[in-house]
């Protein structure tokens, strides 16, 4: 495709337009530095002042790095445990063909159609006959089963394009099936593993209500618990209120940009499928 | 003697054989259950017993507390459909909700899809700019722009002037709903974009060099060529935002509250409610269970319906 003026005047549309859409964050970023009298006189003004001390109260209210520490462990433990089972599953579900298989993934995809609040009232209850209710670890168990059927859906679509010769020689050669699975078939998958986790962990860092049902400890709190939770006190306090979004959407924004490319490509892969 | 001699031999190898299948057979199953075990059994212990339990509680009384649970037949239906009204107005909400927030979020991320699509310069840095709102999730966006309708709005209003920043966004019943809507839009048009981004890609040019060549005007060649080719995308795209406007949860809980005056409250928050405000779990098992059965006809009438006009394209 050529540069031409056409293309030239759709540039200038569009950076006119992206900057529109990002106007949002101007105002949270500039409000979140200025004392609470002076946004109610002038939002949309930069601050006069440049207070950062906003962010220092918010911090400590919201006991910011153990809210962090607490998402992060969740996430990052949820996606290790989806990756493990989901491909495993995935693979020989694939590789031995008939119809209870078949029965199996049918029931694993057509799970995915039924909304968190149809099993979230019992959920609760059962959680608490099993004793994981309120602990991290049980939140984790609780994410491996609410994200194997899209995982394994994903792993299942692409396992199918991994030519099998490969794990025929390896067979061949006496590895064991755990062997063959974890030296030879998983980093083959690899691509696949990085849009699982990226859908996971998008979904997991910025779940609101499993956390809410699950977790009564605020020292358990994750950083949209941690948010609400400061919102439901601090009502109309827009001078901390904003410091706190600002804290809480940072972590996602610099993950998202750092891996952006894989981000957008993971994305629009595992929506196709 | 030497033929009861072959035929011992024969019988005692068949007897190894079938031995040494059966061993592989238990293998294989045991190989079986090891892989997909663990994946079947959280998926069947943490959805399915409590999709089973639901139902069952459905017919129950049951208050979340007491031990005891009173079998009620299809009492909690019955008081739904006929005497709760705020569960009919909450349906109503999400119904209106979803629909013109399916059909905003796809025609400005298709939109912005078909503008990334040209050769520009900043093509890159655009889409990030679109994307982003999508990965903040839906309770810190929601506090967001209610900072931006209540404070924001009105500061852009008070230096232009322009009555649509004047309105009293989140305190009325209608400009609420638009809110919502808003907000839900900025969150999934990127993602939308990226979709549909991916489809136009995929359409071969030449094609397009042949329309330019026989004449056809951009409108037309969007309309008879592009849009045909990349239905698939329409129809993933309107399956991902349905089932996400009609679940919506978050975004609704802190940008509105389900207010002013319960007008904005989505069936989802209705369920909240039910079951862990006023402890209804009884009432509020069978709302989820509708909640289901809504959510699967929709989905599935959808996806018969632009499946059906792929294959007529």
């Amino acid at each position: 495709m050529k540069y031409t003026k056409k293309t030239f005047v759709v540039e200038i549309i569009a950076i006119c337009i992206a900057i529109l859409f990002l106007v949002p964050f101007y105002f949270v970023i500039v409000n979140s530095l200025k004392g609470f009298s002076e946004i109610l006189i002038d939002a949309a003004a930069l601050p006069n002042e440049w207070l950062f001390s906003n962010y220092v109260k918010v911090w400590q209210i919201l006991d910011f790095p153990r809210a962090f520490f607490n998402s992060l462990v969740i996430t990052v433990f949820s996606n290790i445990g989806l990756v493990v089972i989901s491909s495993m599953a995935a693979w020989k579900m694939v590789r031995t063909p008939g119809k209870f298989s078949k029965i199996l993934f049918i029931l694993f995809v057509s799970a995915m159609v039924i909304p968190f609040q149809t099993v979230m009232i019992p959920l609760v209850k059962l959680g608490g006959m099993l004793g994981i209710m309120n602990s991290i670890p049980g939140i984790i168990i609780m994410y491996f089963g609410f994200g194997v059927p899209l995982s394994l859906f994903l792993y299942h679509g692409f396992v199918k394009t991994v030519p099998i010769e490969v794990e025929e020689s390896a067979r061949i050669d006496g590895c064991s099936q755990f062997g063959l699975f974890w030296r030879i078939v998983f980093p083959l998958l690899k691509p696949i593993t990085v849009t699982v986790i990226i859908l996971n962990t998008l979904w997991i860092w910025n779940d609101y209500l499993l956390p809410l049902l699950v977790l009564q400890d605020a020292s358990l709190r994750t950083i949209p618990l941690a948010t609400s939770s400061f919102f439901a006190q601090y009502t109309k306090q827009w001078d901390m209120g904003l410091a706190a979004l600002v804290l809480g959407i940072t972590p996602v924004i610099i993950f998202f940009l750092f891996l952006q490319k894989h981000i957008i490509k993971g994305i629009a892969s595992g929506s196709i499928k | 003697m030497e033929s009861t001699v072959v035929t011992k031999n024969a019988k005692a190898n068949a007897k190894v054989e079938t031995r040494s299948t059966k061993k592989i057979k238990l293998k294989r199953i045991l190989s079986y259950a090891a892989f997909v075990g663990p994946a079947l059994l959280f998926f069947i212990v943490i959805q399915i017993i409590p999709f089973i339990m639901g139902i069952y509680y459905s017919f129950t009384s049951w208050n979340g507390i007491s031990s005891s649970i009173e079998w009620v037949g299809f009492e909690n239906y019955k008081r739904i459909f006929t005497n709760d009204q705020r569960f009919f107005d909450s349906f109503l909400f999400t119904t209106k909700f979803m629909f013109a927030a399916v059909l905003i979020s796809n025609i400005i991320g298709f939109s912005f899809a078909l503008m990334l699509n040209s050769a520009l310069k900043t093509r890159n840095l655009l889409r990030t700019a679109f994307f982003i709102p999508n990965v903040i999730g839906g309770l810190l966006l929601g506090f967001i722009w209610q900072f931006i309708f209540v404070r924001g709005f009105s500061a852009v209003g008070e230096l232009t002037n322009i009555s649509f920043f004047l309105k009293p966004w989140l305190g009325d019943a209608t400009t609420a709903f638009w809110g919502i809507v808003i907000v839900f839009a900025w969150q999934i048009s990127g993602y939308m974009m990226v979709i549909y981004i991916a489809a136009l890609q995929g359409v071969d040019s030449s094609l397009l060099e042949a329309a330019k060549i026989d004449g056809a005007n951009a409108f037309t060649t969007l309309r008879k060529i592009i849009i045909p080719l990349i239905l698939p995308a329409f129809t993933i795209c309107f399956f991902l935002t349905i089932s996400m406007a009609f679940k919506i949860f978050d975004l609704n809980l802190s940008l509105t509250g389900g207010g002013p005056f319960n007008s904005t409250q989505s069936v989802a928050i209705n369920i909240y409610q039910e079951a862990f405000t006023n402890n209804n779990y009884g009432i509020g098992s069978a709302k989820s269970i509708l909640f289901f059965l809504i959510v699967a006809i929709f989905t599935t009438v959808q996806v018969m319906i632009t499946k059906k006009k792929e294959v007529e394209a």
